[in-house]
Formats: C-alpha cells, structure tokens, sequence
C-alpha cells in the first residue's frame, strides 16, 4: 500500500495541490524550472532576455548576474535539542525576522521529516522551505519503492549535510543552520548541518546564539535519559536565556518530541520571564548617570 | 550614502496591505510610484489582477514586480485551461514564490498575494524579499507598513465584516501615507469574495486627517473673507 508520508503537512506547497491536480501543475512546474538558472552555469534565466540587459546590469547593479546567494532576508533564530530518554525533543520559537524588525511571529520552524525525524532549522526561511520540498521528495521516492524500509534520521541527516556542502562547494549555500533529530528501532539520534556543509552527531545540538548561550547550559546539566519533564524544563531554561539575550528572539516558542511512535509539535506557547531583582529597580544607584 | 549597511533589506517605496475577513479578503495599496525624489506616478494602480479570483498588491521596483506579475498571470491562465476551473489562491502565490525564489539576486519586489476560491475561502500570502511564502490573517508590505506594525498589532481582530476590514485597510493605508514620504495619492481597495470583485477609490479629501494636517482650502483668500466669529454672550 503506497504510503504518501507527512501526517503533519508541510508549509503551502506546490505539491499539496499536485495531488490534487495533478497533470497541469508540474508541467508547470517544471517549464518554470527549465528556465531557472542552472546550478553549472547562470544566465539563461527566465528574467533576462537579452545579452545588453547584462551590460547595465553589471554596472549598475553587480550582484544581478552572480550565481551567489549573498546574504538572507528573513531569517529564523536559534533552535536547540536534546536526546532524552525516549527519544528527541526540540525547541524553537517561531520568529521570522526581516533585518532588525521582527516581522512575522508564527513561523515554523520545525517540521516532521518521513516517519522517523524532525528537521529545525534557522537562517534564511525561503531556503528552509525549498529544504522541505527537496525532503518531501526524497521521502516519496523512499516510499515509491515499497519495500518496508524507510529512511533513518542518520541518513537523512547525510543527503541534507551533501545537499548543504555541494552548494557551498558553488559558492552558492543554503542559507541555513539545520538540526536533525529522530528516533529508529529504538536508536535515538541527533545531528547538526551548517550552511558550510560542517556536520556532526551529539547528545545535544544548537544553532545560532544557542551554541554560545545554550550549550554551556546543557554542557552541565544534561545526562542520559532524561524524563519528559526534566527534558522540556531544560529545553525551557535555554530558551528563556535566549529569550533574554538574543535580539531576534520571539516570546513564542514551540517544542517538538520525537518517539518511536512519531512526532508531535506543542501548540505555539510563552515563557513567563523574571525581571524582580532589586538592581533591576535600581541599577543606577550609587553610580548616578550609569547604566 | 557610503555608510549604508549595504546589507539591510531595501526599503521599498509603497504601501500595501491584505486582509482577510470573514468570507473574503480586502487588498489595499496606495498609488505613488518614485524615481528617486519625483513622483513619476501619482496614480498609479498597484493592485494587480491575476486570475478573475486572485490579485496581488505589489511593491519594491516596478518593473521587477509588474513583471513577474505577468509571467504568473500567463500561467495561471493556462494553468485554468487545463484544470477546467479557477485556479486556487496558493497556487497562484506558489507560483509567485517560485519566481520570486529562483531569481531572488536580481530581483527587488515584495508581494501579497490575495484571493478567494472555493475550497479554502479568503486567503492571502506574503511573499517577502528572497521569495519566503507565509500565510498570513493579514499582510502589510512596502516602505509604509514600517509605521503600520504597532498600529495592526492594536487594531486587527479576527473575524471583521466586510466593512470593517475595508475601513480597517483606508485607515491604516491613509496613516502610512502620512509619515511615508514614499507613499501617497490616492487609496486604492479590491474586496474579492464568493460575489465576485468590486474596486474602491479614496482620494485624499475622503480621507480622515491626522496629527498636525489641516483641512484642504481652495485659498487663503477664503480663509480671511471668511464671516466675523459670533461674540461671546457673557
């Protein structure tokens, strides 16, 4: 029986209306693809049509032409995880933000990858979501074999660490901080990919302002087989640090857990936050004109 | 101009906005289009229709925006052809993305896309420099919704009438263009549901005046012939 993966569906995508209607989109599709610039060589893109178009552009604006993502637009922040005694859990708040501004407030950033993972990721969004469309089809053709075997966390983890390293390699990268987490036949795993292509497997992972704010805290007080609960309160006391130090950090966080049985996503929630220290009423006093 | 952060996103010279409300969604832009200081357009119609069920509210460069426009306008028409009914209102924001994603170093255009079809209702989606699509209640874009966040965060409520969205959307278009120097003229709506399109027109003397404006005079020659003021009866 062909088993069309994803209970948790994905952000809007193309393919949720293909398998609707089938035929006409993905000749679409791919017509628009056939135009796009190619990973090898550039230039015959669906926006230029004629060589002089290039002349300007090159002055006017140099960046036009090149093949290089150059920097992002809306970006994601920190994401941290944790084995735990059943399997992974994973915290990320969902904010989106557009330079200095925190635009959009309800992004997420975490999605069911297959039966057995979960993928968060920060940076860029735009190539987040191309990320999970390359994922949606790697786990369709896993499926289309039907064979009983479904791809581990441990593999998926490496198509996205060759996917992220061979962009790089073109000097055009995914512009993203990816943690992959899940749980096969009872193994637990958790892995990280950068937008280098710098990959690694531990016990705990984060991205972003989580490396330098998170991961000393789980450096401490993480151990082996944590209970549920001790595990969200860990998850919860990093992402309150976060909440306090990272400016792009959003007061509205989801966490994921990864069991054999499958994921589920928290609905969106806030932290309450502590403000009540008494140099906090009066941190100028004594020292007047400080701060 | 050297010490720009050459990084920041581009402020884009418009504003726009997209609502949802229940049972359909109201799009609305302003009309100044810019080069540099001048005003090249004072009424210009940045609401774009794609299919007869879907518009777009663009922003950023004209030329970028009017272009990919008509590039997921061409699909979506023979997009329809071949489905034998109206395209889907994320379909037509897919494709915006998709565009907007592949080609995202040469272009400069933010886009709402905003419409109704019959499975899912009123929707509308942004899609943002670098070609992120996010579904959104509602959507502001352009160098004018700059002045608009706090403003939505207090005003927006889920489940408004028609009307209330359509008012919701002047007044929120009318405030920008007074602190946006890069938006102004006129305030144009497109309220689309299961009814069909209708289009609106607010010019600026319908429109409510804010902190230090003054009510529009033909003169000041009025002003001074205008009658004596009533003495006071003490």
């Amino acid at each position: 029986m062909l088993n069309f993966a994803t209970p948790v569906s994905p952000c809007p995508s193309l393919l949720d209306s293909s398998l609707l209607f089938p035929v006409s989109l993905r000749v679409i599709d791919r017509k628009i693809k056939a135009h796009l610039p190619t990973k090898a060589h550039s230039q015959v893109s669906i926006m230029n049509m004629s060589e002089s178009v290039q002349v300007t552009n090159n002055l006017t604006n140099p960046e036009a032409s090149s093949q290089r993502t150059l920097y992002p637009y809306v970006t994601g922040t920190s994401v941290v995880a944790i084995k735990y005694k059943d399997g992974i859990l994973m915290a990320a708040d969902m904010g989106g933000s557009y330079g200095s501004t925190l635009r959009y407030k309800s992004v997420e950033r975490m999605k069911s990858v297959g039966k057995h993972s979960v993928l968060g990721a920060s940076g860029e969004i735009s190539d987040f979501q191309e990320i999970l469309r390359y994922l949606d089809e790697l786990i369709l053709h896993d499926n289309m074999w039907d064979d009983g075997n479904s791809l581990g966390p441990k593999e998926v983890h490496n198509y996205l660490t060759r996917l992220m390293y061979n962009r790089r390699n073109k000097f055009n990268p995914l512009w993203n901080s990816l943690v992959l987490g899940g749980v096969k036949n009872g193994q637990k795993y958790l892995g990280s990919v950068s937008m280098i292509g710098v990959h690694f497997e531990d016990n705990h992972v984060a991205t972003g302002f989580g490396n330098h704010l998170a991961r000393p805290i789980l450096r401490d007080e993480w151990k082996e087989d944590l209970s549920f609960e001790e595990g969200v309160k860990l998850l919860e006391k990093c992402m309150r640090v976060l909440l306090y130090r990272d400016r792009s950090a959003v007061n509205k966080l989801q966490i994921a857990k990864l069991t054999e049985e499958g994921m589920t996503i928290s609905q969106p929630y806030s932290l309450k936050t502590f403000w009540g220290y008494g140099a906090f009423q009066n941190p100028t006093v004594g020292a007047e004109g400080s701060w | 101009m050297e010490n720009m952060d050459l990084n920041a996103p581009h402020s884009m010279g418009t504003t726009i906005i997209g609502v949802t409300y229940d049972g359909g969604v109201v799009l609305g832009a302003d009309s100044r289009t810019s080069t540099g200081m001048y005003v090249a357009n004072r009424a210009s119609d940045k609401i774009t229709q794609l299919t007869d069920n879907v518009y777009i509210c663009r922003s950023g460069s004209a030329a970028d925006s009017q272009i990919v426009s008509d590039y997921v306008r061409y699909f979506l028409h023979q997009h329809t052809i071949q489905l034998g009914q109206p395209a889907t209102v994320k379909v037509a924001a897919n494709l915006v993305r998709l565009l907007s994603y592949n080609n995202k170093n040469m272009l400069q255009t933010g886009i709402i896309v905003g419409g109704w079809d019959k499975y899912e209702g009123g929707k509308i989606y942004g899609v943002p420099l670098g070609g992120t699509i996010i579904e959104q209640p509602f959507a502001i874009g352009g160098s004018g919704s700059s002045y608009l966040y706090g403003f939505f965060d207090q005003a927006w409520k889920e489940g408004m009438s028609k009307d209330e969205a359509e008012q919701l959307v002047v007044k929120a278009v009318s405030l920008a263009i007074a602190r946006d120097g890069a938006s102004g003229g006129v305030v144009r709506t497109v309220i689309i549901n299961s009814d069909g399109v209708t289009r609106n027109f607010y010019p600026g003397d319908t429109l409510p005046l804010w902190h230090e404006e003054l009510e529009p005079q033909n003169s000041l020659l009025d002003i001074l012939n205008a009658p004596a003021p009533e003495p006071m009866n003490i």
